[in-house]
């Protein structure tokens, strides 16, 4: 038997279509109509079709609030974990020799990975609380008197947590676009008089711009999607985005929380958008 | 033009990695200033390591290097006033072409209206004009290297490095541009540098050629003295063109010496330049392949020459001339290049016995 063309197209995007359609645009489709279905307010939902969930969340304060809020753990949390990847990365790809070290160094990065992230959270509060081992050292060597408030269960614990959870994030693309970079091409900077500091803003930074991209789509699509860690580190005083739906379906409104949800991933996604527009990642990897 | 202070020196320049084994073993080398000199040689022979070590990215072990009299060791590549062309060209892959030969002079603080004319000088020297947008892979492997020149050349260097410039190019393109780094010297008047494994490429360009084996200098001179006279066994196979025949010396009378191996008991060698022969001596003599003329076995020597005889075993068409590849003398390769029309008055054919003949003062004694 002789397939035509299409019929092998077809065949070969089969095994992705079929992964993509019930995993995620099937669940996409769902939240999308119920988002605009009502509610009878006992978890029942009836067809009625009303843009009622949406106006309801443009109009609330508190979308705005916890937007802001959301979004500026995304951003603190993008600076510290693409700085303190671009260096581990840069460290392990231009000062390591032995590859085989470096491969290793790199296979440590990923150990705390081995547990879950729960774990890994949890593990910060006897670091960090008023109890905790840092201020009982800090108290110990007499730099302060009373332990430090701001530690556990607020802005800085979540900041924290997340920087801690996603730099492998970032670690992994910057790697993976330095290693790239032809050791040549640095000497060939330094042949032309380039110094340490030109070299880090005229090559590697440059070059590394796509790791960086990938690194930061990560870090923001899980920041802004995630409710745990901010529920867990802050305490219960910070609140989030996707921590709302979870209170709206607790109380069964299921249809005003597919609205959120909607708009949170068409938010994500223009973020994303953005973030591919600063760099072609397309064409810096085919490069 | 010449922009003076380019001639280089090296003394007693040793690098070592690891303590033991040495990748460059004591060099000494006077490079004049705005000469086309080759280091020509297998790889890890060490050629690139004296490139780098000029270059100033890595740092003998032992010696001095001085470029226009001055000891440059620790000096970086600025204060050397040396540009390197990388082997397969390490163009900044991210920035424009005019952007890469604009490099140098952007980290050396000039305004970007002022670096931008000078790379567009630059580019049309190189005539890559309607290029100067274009980013490195959206070139051909020419307009490269085209570029990796014209990126090291525009810091006016006293002396440019090439390292394995032509070496990815095709046989076709590599000739071309051969030509071109050849113009492009004379243009500049600078000392360049210009490492290769490829003999054709070295005598083609170099007004001096260094040959090299492991660490160490065979032999250096001009082109054609290191292509008609190689010094030693080492250099005549490594330059090509020659057969190389060992034996022993069998008599001497005078003016004529000869010499025997297993396979053959009377070749005639020359007593030339004054050179010390003692009976039963062994000793390598060179021949140069097309001074080589074939008979059928059994014909007559004209007078002066000397010969071995063999069997034909392989017969190549090259155009200009024919490659008869032999066994005779005891050697693996025995190689006579005919010139096309007389191989075909003699129509000889494989398996054919046949007189290889020389002229007796054509043969080159070997240290």
């Amino acid at each position: 038997m002789k397939l035509n063309k299409t019929a092998v197209g077809w065949l070969n995007v089969t095994p992705l279509l079929a992964i993509m359609v019930p995993f995620f645009i099937m669940p996409i489709i769902v939240v999308a109509i119920a988002s605009i279905m009502q509610t009878d307010g006992f978890g029942g939902m009836f067809m009625d079709p009303t843009l009622e969930n949406y106006t309801y969340v443009f109009q609330s304060a508190l979308t705005y609030r916890l937007y802001f809020e959301t979004i500026k753990f995304a951003a603190l949390t993008l600076i510290f974990s693409a700085f303190i990847g671009f260096w581990v990365a840069y460290f392990l790809v231009f000062h390591v020799r032995s590859k085989l070290l470096a491969m290793g160094l790199f296979l440590i990065c990923t150990v705390p990975f081995w547990t879950s992230n729960i774990i890994r959270m949890i593990s910060w509060i006897p670091l960090l609380g008023k109890e905790g081992l840092i201020n009982q050292a800090l108290m110990a060597m007499g730099f302060i008197d009373a332990p430090l408030e701001f530690l556990l269960y607020s802005d800085f614990a979540v900041v924290v947590a997340y920087v801690h959870q996603l730099t492998i994030f970032m670690i992994v693309p910057i790697f993976n676009s330095m290693a790239r970079i032809d050791k040549r091409v640095v000497e060939a900077a330094l042949d032309a008089g380039a110094s340490k500091f030109d070299i880090m803003r005229y090559i590697i930074l440059p070059m590394s711009k796509s790791g960086i991209a990938l690194g930061a789509i990560f870090v923001v699509s899980i920041v802004m999607g995630d409710f745990f860690v901010v529920k867990v580190m802050s305490g219960g005083g910070t609140a989030s985005v996707v921590g709302a739906f979870y209170e709206d379906i607790g109380v069964l409104q299921y249809p005003s929380a597919a609205a959120s949800a909607i708009v949170l991933t068409i938010l994500v996604m223009l973020m994303v958008a953005l973030i591919l527009r600063v760099v072609d990642i397309r064409k810096e990897i085919t490069q | 033009m010449g922009t003076g202070n380019g001639d280089i020196e090296l003394a007693g320049v040793t690098k070592s990695y690891d303590g033991e084994t040495f990748a460059v073993d004591g060099i000494n080398l006077k490079i004049p200033d705005g000469a086309y000199c080759c280091l020509l040689g297998p790889s890890g022979c060490g050629k690139s390591t004296i490139l780098r070590m000029i270059a100033g990215h890595e740092d003998p072990t032992h010696g001095e290097i001085l470029i226009g009299g001055e000891d440059v060791v620790g000096l970086d590549p600025v204060e050397r006033r040396t540009a390197m062309m990388f082997q397969s060209y390490a163009l900044f892959p991210h920035l424009s072409v005019r952007d890469n030969i604009a490099f140098a002079l952007r980290v050396r603080g000039l305004s970007k209206a002022e670096r931008n004319a000078k790379a567009d000088a630059m580019i049309e020297k190189v005539h890559l004009t309607e290029f100067a947008n274009r980013l490195p892979s959206q070139l051909s492997g020419g307009q490269q290297q085209r570029v990796a020149l014209a990126r090291a050349a525009i810091t006016e260097p006293r002396v440019l490095l090439l390292d394995e410039p032509l070496s990815a190019l095709d046989e076709h393109l590599r000739i071309k541009m051969r030509a071109e780094l050849s113009r492009m010297q004379r243009d500049l008047g600078i000392t360049f540098i210009h490492v290769t494994h490829t003999q054709m490429e070295a005598i083609a360009l170099a007004d001096m050629v260094v040959v090299m084996d492991q660490g160490k200098i065979r032999q250096s001179g001009p082109a054609r003295e290191v292509y008609a006279e190689p010094k030693n066994r080492y250099v005549a196979e490594f330059i090509g063109g020659q057969n190389v025949i060992s034996g022993k010396v069998s008599y001497i009378n005078g003016t004529r010496a000869t010499m025997a191996g297993a396979t053959y008991s009377n070749i005639e060698i020359p007593l030339a330049n004054g050179k010390r022969l003692e009976d039963g001596q062994s000793l390598d003599i060179a021949i140069r392949r097309d001074d080589i003329d074939l008979v059928r076995a059994g014909g007559d020597l004209p007078d002066g020459s000397t010969s071995v005889e063999g069997a034909i075993t392989g017969v190549e068409y090259q155009g200009t001339f024919v490659k008869v590849m032999m066994e005779a003398a005891g050697e693996e390769e025995f190689v006579a290049y005919v010139p096309e029309r007389r191989f075909f008055e003699e129509s000889l054919s494989i398996g054919d016995r046949v007189l290889a003949i020389w002229q007796i003062d054509h043969a080159h004694l070997l240290a």
